[in-house]
């Protein structure tokens, strides 16, 4: 059964079509892979999808209700949450306190919210770094942080945008298996992601946006070889000679 | 247990001091007390959620003339009074703050909107007769506790420090509950905030609600220290940043910054004025403004922040 629904999402900016006519279904404890160009709409559909921005046409349902209308707590609170594409940890708050801030969306109080942070901050390897601050942590670090973040509210779904970016082989491997950690929680992942070792390593399935619609969908593995997906990475001429590049 | 002992050492030593030092000196502490609640007020607000406002004379005068208007009126005790006015100063907030965070100002916009606010409130209140428009509101000395007015300085030496005593306790357990985390995470980052399941708007409101409420019985003090309310000098902007400034040098966002900045400047003011003021006029300001400048200078982050960024050094540490 599925647990995220999308039907004919469209946005404009101006008269930019940003997104048009999306439709797609988020299974429950999936992990769906969602790939495009620079500029597809990939982002603009997750602000959507977490209540930034608001549909002008279609309809998002999650666990049987609209989400159209409502805001990003409001999201949140029903188990959903996303990350950020530019990690944003919470600048002179130290790991732990950026991490106790997610885990109050499911405590009431700090103690125990402390108390669920350390479990987050150990699952997501960032224990050590408990005491440091947001602003001086590497990009792998604030990658993490971003996760652990909204690991700690317990959502049922994660919205993940671009973790690997700016990551190098080593550590995107390492986020890779967090990610299949959570995953085996029983926590459902939509990840929007360039890196393709990535997707194809973590996606059962993979949708495919650019200009703003729905081009391919299907297993990563068949994805990558379809014709239109090459065409819109690497343009007309290159069809049949590449597969989409590693990032 | 040390920390408890300085604390209980300077606790005893805050109550018996007036009684040994002479008036001027009384005077200077209960205008540093008095600063003092006014910033930890206004730092809930600006220093925890990081919503700057240069309107809180708009507050601070609602509780005054409210406390003033039911005393000379209807004979209500100002210590009742006072309650009216920080639940007409919260309500006040609410309006403000509707307008502002629903239609998303932030930063400079937010700064603009509160000024504005408090710059209408000036003209209300020069306009209307029993405010006292502009000659002002006269209070008639009777000496009746039970009417806020006291013989002499100890007695608003002492309310000036149990209104900051109790303006600390309430952000030291701001700070130790969900709203502190939620303000603290809104003023870092508000974005962020609402994808972890903040709303945003409500903490916001209720920050500003709490900040104001507190702000209001600051100008009920004021009332009946000084027997004398005017628009231009309660309402005008530059009220608003006096409340403002301290918490700013002192460091915001940390409960020691207001009490800290506020006995600087209090200091900075004093020694400007004593060494300064006798030749030429307004040199005095002068030589505290650039005081002031040297202070922000070389303090950005605050007093306490810094002072607690050098006592965590080590000796030979390099950083």
């Amino acid at each position: 059964m599925s647990l995220l629904t999308l039907a004919g999402v469209t946005k404009f900016f101006g008269g930019l079509r940003a997104v048009h006519q999306v439709s797609f279904a988020l299974g429950e404890r999936e992990i769906l892979g969602l790939i495009g160009p620079n500029g597809a709409g990939k982002t603009t559909l997750f602000h959507m999808i977490s209540g930034f921005l608001r549909p002008d046409a279609g309809t998002v349902t999650y666990a049987g209700k609209s989400l159209v209308g409502l805001r990003p707590h409001d999201i949140c609170r029903l188990g959903m949450v996303r990350t950020f594409q530019i990690a944003r940890p919470f600048l002179r708050l130290s790991v732990l306190e950026n991490v106790v801030v997610g885990a109050l969306e499911r405590v009431a109080h700090r103690r125990e919210a402390v108390a669920v942070a350390g479990e987050v901050l150990e699952l997501t390897g960032l224990a050590e770094k408990a005491g440091s601050m947001g602003q001086s942590l590497t990009l792998p670090d604030r990658k993490r942080l971003e996760l652990a973040r909204a690991l700690a509210t317990g959502p049922r779904v994660l919205l993940l945008d671009e973790v690997m970016a700016g990551l190098n082989p080593t550590e995107t491997g390492r986020l890779i298996d967090l990610i299949r950690a959570v995953h085996a929680r029983g926590i459902t992942v939509l990840l929007i992601e360039h890196v393709m070792k990535a997707v194809m390593a973590l996606s059962q399935r993979v949708l495919v946006l650019n200009y703003g619609e729905l081009i391919a969908e299907g297993p990563p593995a068949e994805v990558v070889r379809d014709r239109k997906v090459i065409e819109a990475y690497l343009g007309e001429d290159s069809v049949g000679s590449e597969a989409p590049a590693n990032e | 247990m040390l920390r408890l002992g300085l604390g209980a050492a300077g606790g005893a030593a805050l109550l018996i001091l007036p009684f040994w030092i002479p008036s001027t000196w009384q005077n200077l502490l209960i205008t540093t007390f008095y600063y003092a609640y006014l910033g930890q007020a206004w730092n809930i607000l600006g220093g925890y959620a990081g919503q700057l406002s240069l309107g809180h004379a708009a507050f601070f005068a609602v509780g005054a003339y409210t406390s003033a208007v039911l005393a000379i009126q209807y004979g209500l005790s100002p210590w009742l009074g006072m309650f009216v006015g920080a639940g007409l100063a919260a309500l006040l907030s609410l309006g403000i703050g509707y307008l502002g965070f629903r239609f998303g100002l932030r930063g400079f916009y937010f700064i603009l909107l509160t000024l504005a606010a408090a710059e209408i409130c000036r003209l209300i209140a020069l306009h209307l007769p029993i405010l006292g428009g502009y000659t002002g509101l006269f209070i008639n000395f009777t000496p009746n506790p039970w009417q806020f007015q006291f013989q002499g300085k100890i007695p608003y030496y002492f309310i000036a420090l149990g209104f900051l005593a109790s303006a600390s306790g309430v952000v030291w357990l701001i700070q130790r509950s969900k709203l502190g985390a939620y303000l603290v995470a809104i003023r870092e980052d508000e974005d962020a905030s609402e994808a972890l399941g903040v709303d945003t708007f409500r903490y916001k409101m209720i920050a500003y609600a709490l900040s104001a409420a507190l702000t209001a019985p600051g100008g009920t003090f004021y009332a009946y220290f000084q027997f004398y309310l005017q628009p231009n000098t309660v309402l005008h902007i530059n009220h608003s940043v006096d409340i403002m400034i301290r918490p700013i040098v002192g460091g915001m966002g940390t409960i020691l910054g207001p009490v800290l900045g506020s006995f600087l400047l209090e200091l900075l003011g004093e020694f400007s004025r004593t060494y300064f003021a006798a030749g030429v006029a307004g040199l005095n300001v002068v030589i505290y403004g650039v005081l002031l400048i040297i202070v922000v200078l070389f303090l950005p982050r605050g007093v306490y922040p810094t002072l607690v960024h050098w006592l965590r050094r080590r000796p030979g540490d390099s950083r």
